[in-house]
């Protein structure tokens, strides 16, 4: 049950500069929360409400929300299998059964060992690759039940962790901005005129 | 002539104009070097050198159609901002997950500084003075993309203060999601990036140019939208109205998924290329699996009403299609050959939208979940002779009066065009009842056999494998 470490305090207050409000970086604190703890805790939801200024509650209300967000604790892995229209079309109930007798759970259960976490998913923008699945969010394309395994295999003896970071990372790369070269955001109520380039012959 | 990039999977290139994929053949195509070395920031620079409104009326004169579903032209978009009101900002919806469509995750993947160039065009033509770049959370590489495009792009001088010298600034900010189709919505959009739930506001206002993100006025486009503003900066109006229709200009990004030899996504000529190009044409996706017969194509992503054979001439053109009885939407075609379980197929679709829907509107929250429950167990074989008429009485309580469907020459119908009328705030429930509807109208016997054999049928496979 953790609060956000400083380091990602720092990196929490980057991002709510962003903003012209500061409500608008919960949604990428929560996964900055899930990043940390693999899902978001009580205490952390707490924390980011009294850095952005919102009640623990309204916290909640937003996170749970949004499915890819956790609430307890999920596997290493968490496997997304898509069963939309175009991946079912393709086999994909096929590719689910198989993944529920490999890992020995049904969709939305995880394995005892904390390994996997198996979820029917809807559309991830794949279809013309179908069946596709997500693992950690990184994509694997036109699986069969053999490739399946293989991709489990590997997951299970840590040959993918260059690739797929433990649930939680979503993008490995964050944007920054240096306080020199940005703009920098500005209460809607501080801004009353029209931009000064709009008033120019042109601007360059 | 034709080739698939590995970088790029799904895509397939062709003998065809390209304006928003040119750099796909790159395996760098994502780089600032790469970038600035095909012609990258030229559109850009030819902007900033007019007056802000002259790139405006560029914009409307060549009617950049919006590629995100509605088809409303960007430029027109542009001017429904209230006059004098001040800050005005803009949102990109990067947050593609209409079932079926795969393009916008590729433009952001294979060439997040074009978007980013897209972005700048567009805050400059139209006053606007934030830029939120908001990617569908699930999409880890295409933020990692656009992350460090613009990391790149601040610190080479093309995004911040002052770009390239001039007096014009902008800030893009990489937003990211969290899983929930119903943001693709431009008001729960911007109600997400808000910080809130991310479910769709009353309306009217109908535009968030009016009301938008904090209240003020706010664009939203789609990325695909936006990433074509550097080509058409760069070649300008006639170069780009050359190429396509007069009502449909320019290319499209289309997807073609389902049992198709080839499944790929192509840029092609907006308004020309017709279904039977893209599903049999040898430079597309040559033809059914097996060669098996069509049995049902989604013309338009997971929205949209269903077409047969019957409709496989219509060209990729928004007026047709929809007098036709269905949309263009997303660029986005299912193909369902002969072997299809038409009820098992619908379900998968009726399930998606059961499970995306927010809750906020009542028709949506229960009849969705009504429509999901009735079809499942009419698809597993335990069905009653009320079910199929239920299922119409629940979707007329969504969208009440006719509904849209295609013409059908052997059942002897005859078409109902798009739109609809909704009970709903979004489009979510009435698209729920979109393939229960075509399925049932087309396909009605496949229901009845289903009901009248009573038997459970354990459904493993929604078509059989090739």
């Amino acid at each position: 049950m953790s609060r956000l470490t400083d380091a990602h305090v720092t990196l929490a207050k980057e991002i709510i500069g962003r903003y012209p409000r500061p409500k608008s970086a919960l949604v990428p604190l929560l996964h900055l929360a899930q990043e940390q703890d693999g899902y978001i805790t009580r205490d952390a939801m707490v924390h980011i409400g009294q850095l952005v200024g919102v009640t623990s509650a309204e916290v909640y209300g937003t996170a749970t929300f949004y499915e890819m967000f956790k609430f307890e604790p999920v596997g290493k892995y968490v496997v997304n299998i898509c069963g939309t229209m175009s991946c079912a079309l393709m086999g994909s109930e096929e590719l689910m059964h198989h993944a529920e007798k490999r890992l020995g759970i049904k969709a939305g259960g995880t394995t005892a060992d904390g390994m996997f976490t198996l979820e029917h998913a809807e559309c991830q923008a794949a279809c013309t690759e179908a069946p596709c699945l997500q693992v950690n969010y990184r994509y694997r394309y036109r699986l069969t039940p053999a490739d399946l395994d293989q991709l489990i295999d590997d997951l299970s003896s840590e040959r993918l962790t260059h690739e797929i970071p433990p649930h939680g990372t979503v993008a490995k790369v964050r944007q920054h901005i240096p306080p020199h070269l940005g703009v920098g955001a500005v209460e809607p109520e501080l801004v009353t005129e029209s931009p000064v380039w709009l008033d120019s012959k042109a601007a360059l | 002539m034709t080739s698939t990039y590995s970088h790029a999977p799904g895509f397939i290139a062709g003998d065809r104009p390209k304006i928003v994929t040119s750099r796909f053949e790159h395996a760098d195509s994502h780089t600032l070097e790469r970038f600035v070395a095909t012609g990258g920031y030229l559109g850009l620079r030819a902007a900033l050198s007019r007056p802000a409104q002259s790139v405006h009326d560029d914009v409307k004169s060549a009617t950049v159609l919006g590629r995100g579903g509605a088809g409303f032209p960007a430029g027109v978009k542009w001017g429904l901002t209230p006059q004098g009101v001040w800050p005005r900002y803009l949102v990109v919806n990067g947050d593609e997950s209409e079932p079926g469509t795969y393009k916008d995750r590729l433009l952001m993947e294979r060439d997040p500084h074009q978007l980013i160039e897209g972005c700048l065009i567009a805050c400059y033509a139209a006053g606007l003075s934030h830029c939120f770049l908001y990617v569908r959370g699930e999409m880890a590489v295409a933020q990692e993309r656009i992350a460090e495009a613009l990391n790149e792009a601040y610190a080479a001088g093309y995004v911040g203060k002052n770009i390239l010298g001039s007096d014009f600034s902008l800030d893009i900010v990489l937003h990211w999601g969290a899983g929930a189709y119903v943001v693709g919505e431009e008001t729960a959009l911007i109600e997400s990036l808000e910080g809130n739930r991310g479910m769709p506001r009353l309306k009217p206002p109908y535009f968030p140019a009016a009301n938008g993100l904090y209240g003020q006025p706010t664009i939203v486009n789609n990325v695909e939208t936006l990433a074509n503003l550097p080509w058409l900066m760069t070649n300008g109006v006639d170069a780009y109205t050359a190429i396509g229709t007069k009502t449909s200009p320019g290319t499209r990004m289309v997807a073609v998924s389902g049992h198709v030899v080839r499944p790929g996504v192509f840029e092609i000529v907006n308004g020309t290329t017709t279904f039977r190009d893209l599903i049999y044409g040898e430079e597309f996706c040559g033809g059914i699996r097996g060669n098996n017969a069509l049995k049902a194509f989604v013309p338009g992503g997971g929205s949209a009403p269903w077409f047969t054979s019957d409709q496989l001439d219509l060209p990729f053109e928004a007026s047709q299609v929809g007098a036709a009885g269905s949309m263009l939407g997303s660029g986005a075609i299912i193909v369902m050959d002969e072997t299809t379980d038409i009820p098992a197929a619908a379900l998968t679709l009726t399930r998606f939208y059961a499970h995306e829907s927010c809750g906020k509107c009542t028709p949506c929250r229960e009849g969705v979940t009504w429509l999901e429950r009735i079809l499942s167990r009419v698809v597993d074989g335990k069905g009653t002779e009320t079910d199929l008429a239920q299922l119409i009485e629940v979707g007329e309580s969504i969208c009440p009066g006719d509904f849209p469907h295609a013409s059908n020459e052997a059942l002897g119908l005859s078409a109902v065009p798009f739109p609809y009328k909704m009970t709903t705030i979004c489009f979510v429930g009435p698209s729920a009842y979109v393939p229960v509807h075509s399925a049932l109208t087309l396909f009605r016997s496949e229901f009845e056999a289903r009901i009248t054999k009573r038997t459970m049928i354990n459904v493993t496979a929604v078509s059989v494998p090739a």
